[in-house]
């Protein structure tokens, strides 16, 4: 230390002001070592994203032949649940008749269902409040003040098209996206 | 570090002096935590909390450690190997229950030594600071707890790591991709379990560390004492050790045998039978509660159910965090010069007011998301925010206190016996 100071004392000629060298070698070494810190957290943050075989996100086809009207199958995509409701000319109705600019998420029932497979509602058998499964799906559960689904964690009412109408939930249950490969098989992803 | 009547630490024997003055550890717990610290000599039992939270957070490292040599964080087999530390591994049910309700017990005298300060004023000048640090190791905790609840994998833990998860994904824009990030997922996974694991294995030493950092905090003003007022001399004080490691030991052993009592008698009363199920993804139980010493903040959390400009969903976490980032900001939301509730009368009032509050809340996290629980949610949440950053704000400009002690040896033995000295009280 003392011996470069001394080294820089004498050096007269140095400007007193504006940029010295030394000072610009300290802020780049600094800076150099600062974004190389920086960027050597990227990996650490970025190894909690989900894995390749998470990602890697099967698509499934769905038999629904054997779902009778006014019955509900739950299956598993991603490893989320999923709903698979066949809706009844009643339930279809009473979807319609909602006045959807009073929703919370205003959607209408079709565009909450393939076109032509109206009576087919599939969604995501997550809450979108903060992610329990709604009940409504087996017989004999509540199915909430809408006919729809009921979710018993804090009290979000789903109606017949699994549109938020009542509690904390924000927004309608997600619909994936699918297609209808024939009148009873679907592919969801 | 301390009074200037501190007593001084002389080694006592050669290896003593020569470790003096090579690595002074023994002069660095003399002065911490024994006779070179002086103390008020008026300390009550609620000063013996925050021995007894460093007792509990002890008794959970060295059962957690020794529990992690048995349990396997994978989700195929976590929820088992859970089972085979209670059936097979030797003194493992005892290990189990000990870490299961030593959580349970490290809150409770956690949020007994909160109450402390809040009602004798430990968190105002000059221990802010001390105070700031209390208020990181409450949130480390409840980090822990909770990511130590999702290890056994049953159903509870499954949906409370979806649920709790789920709270950062109410953030706009980003929320979904933090939550995925976090569980390292699209639904907690083994993933999830794996890392939970890791950082439930770590926090219990940064809470350590910040501990270390508490209690130096600590150690430059002294600890406060009932009365809150200043000590004035020798005669205010007397040596940690042997006085008042004497008193935590006492306490020590009441906190153990009522941690024995329920952890022999009542192991699960705790606990909640739902999560004896193995995690079902996709089958939510139909009353989901966190651990009972999350039920405040669970209640004000679900106390939102109205949009306004955000979405209600977004309101209850935010509430729910600021219920207790309100609590960094105390140390000047309370103005008043004296820090001991003895002395405020009004304070007094609405201390106890805030103490029924949080007991009402707690009840009400724990019920069911119906009416009428969601309106009285609703008003014991108004009433947490509107202590804080109204009420006490309010009567520390107007409440007059009541005239204070001239001093502790005052407080304690009257105005008469002036000679007294510490060793001479009984
Ligand atoms: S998770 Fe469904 S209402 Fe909260």
């Amino acid at each position: 230390m003392a011996t470069e100071d001394h080294v820089d004392q004498p050096a007269a000629d140095q400007p007193e002001e504006g940029v010295r060298r030394r000072d610009f070698l300290n802020v780049a070494a600094v800076s150099v070592a600062g974004v190389g810190g920086v960027i050597a957290i990227l990996p650490l943050v970025n190894q909690m994203n989900p894995d390749a075989d998470v990602l890697a996100l099967a698509s499934i086809d769905v038999d629904l032949s054997a779902v009778e009207p006014g019955q509900t199958i739950k299956t598993s995509w991603r490893k989320q649940p999923l709903f698979i409701r066949h809706l009844t000319e009643d339930e279809i109705a009473e979807a319609r008749a909602v006045d959807v600019s009073a929703l919370r998420d205003p959607q209408t029932l079709e565009e909450r269902t393939a076109e032509g497979y109206e009576q087919w509602l599939i969604s995501l058998a997550v809450c979108t409040h903060l992610g329990c499964i709604p009940l409504g799906a087996a017989p004999g559960e509540n199915k909430g003040e809408f006919g729809g689904y009921f979710c018993p964690c804090h009290g979000s009412h789903y109606d017949t098209a699994g549109r938020i109408r009542k509690g904390p939930a924000p927004t309608n249950l997600v619909v994936p996206e699918y297609a209808f490969t024939s009148d009873t098989t679907v592919t969801i992803g | 570090m301390s009074f200037p009547w501190a007593e001084q630490y002389t080694p006592k024997n050669p290896f003593m002096k020569w470790m003096d003055e090579r690595l002074p550890i023994p002069r660095l717990v003399y002065n911490s935590v024994g006779a070179g610290y002086p103390v008020p000599r008026n300390l009550n039992y609620f000063w013996n909390f925050g021995v007894l939270a460093g007792l509990a957070l002890m008794i959970q490292i060295v059962t957690g450690i020794v529990l992690a040599m048995h349990y396997t964080p994978e989700a195929g087999m976590a929820f088992a190997s859970v089972e085979h530390i209670m059936r097979d591994v030797n003194s493992g049910w005892l290990l189990r229950y000990l870490h299961f309700n030593g959580a349970s017990f490290f809150f409770i005298v956690v949020y007994i030594h909160i109450f402390r300060g809040l009602y004798f004023g430990s968190y105002k000048a000059p221990r802010e600071m001390v105070w700031l640090l209390g208020v990181v190791i409450l949130l480390l905790m409840m980090a822990t707890a909770f990511m130590g609840y999702v290890l056994p994998w049953g159903q509870m833990s499954y949906w409370a790591a979806q649920v709790i998860t789920g709270l950062f994904a109410a953030i706009p824009l980003v929320g979904e991709s933090l939550q995925q990030w976090l569980l390292g997922g699209f639904a907690p996974d083994n993933a999830t379990l794996n890392r939970f694991f890791s950082l439930h294995y770590l926090l219990p030493f940064v809470i350590l560390g910040c501990i270390i950092l508490h209690i130096w905090a600590l150690h430059l003003p002294g600890s406060n004492n009932p009365t809150g007022i200043d000590v004035k001399g020798p005669q205010d004080t007397i040596p940690f050790h042997p006085y008042y490691t004497a008193k935590d030991g006492f306490g020590a052993g009441v906190f153990l045998i009522a941690l024995a009592i329920v952890v022999f008698f009542a192991p699960n009363f705790l606990g909640h039978a739902d999560n004896y199920i193995e995690a079902n993804p996709l089958s939510t139980p139909a009353h989901i509660v966190p651990e009972w010493y999350f039920w405040p903040f669970y209640a004000i959390l679900r106390a939102f159910t109205v949009d306004f400009i955000l979405e209600a969903k977004l309101w209850g976490v935010i509430a729910m965090f600021a219920s207790i980032i309100v609590l960094f900001f105390l140390p000047w939301l309370d103005r008043s010069p004296v820090r001991s509730g003895t002395f405020r009368p009004k304070f007094k009032i609405w201390f106890w007011v805030l103490v029924v509050d949080i007991i009402a809340l707690a009840y009400l996290g724990g019920a069911p998301a119906e009416e009428p629980y969601v309106m009285f949610s609703q008003i014991a949440t108004i009433y947490y925010f509107a202590h804080f950053l109204i009420i006490l704000p309010l009567i520390s400009r107007t409440e007059r206190p009541l005239p204070l002690p001239n001093s502790i040896t005052e407080a304690v033995l009257g105005k008469d016996k002036t000679t007294a000295q510490p060793v001479a009280a009984e």
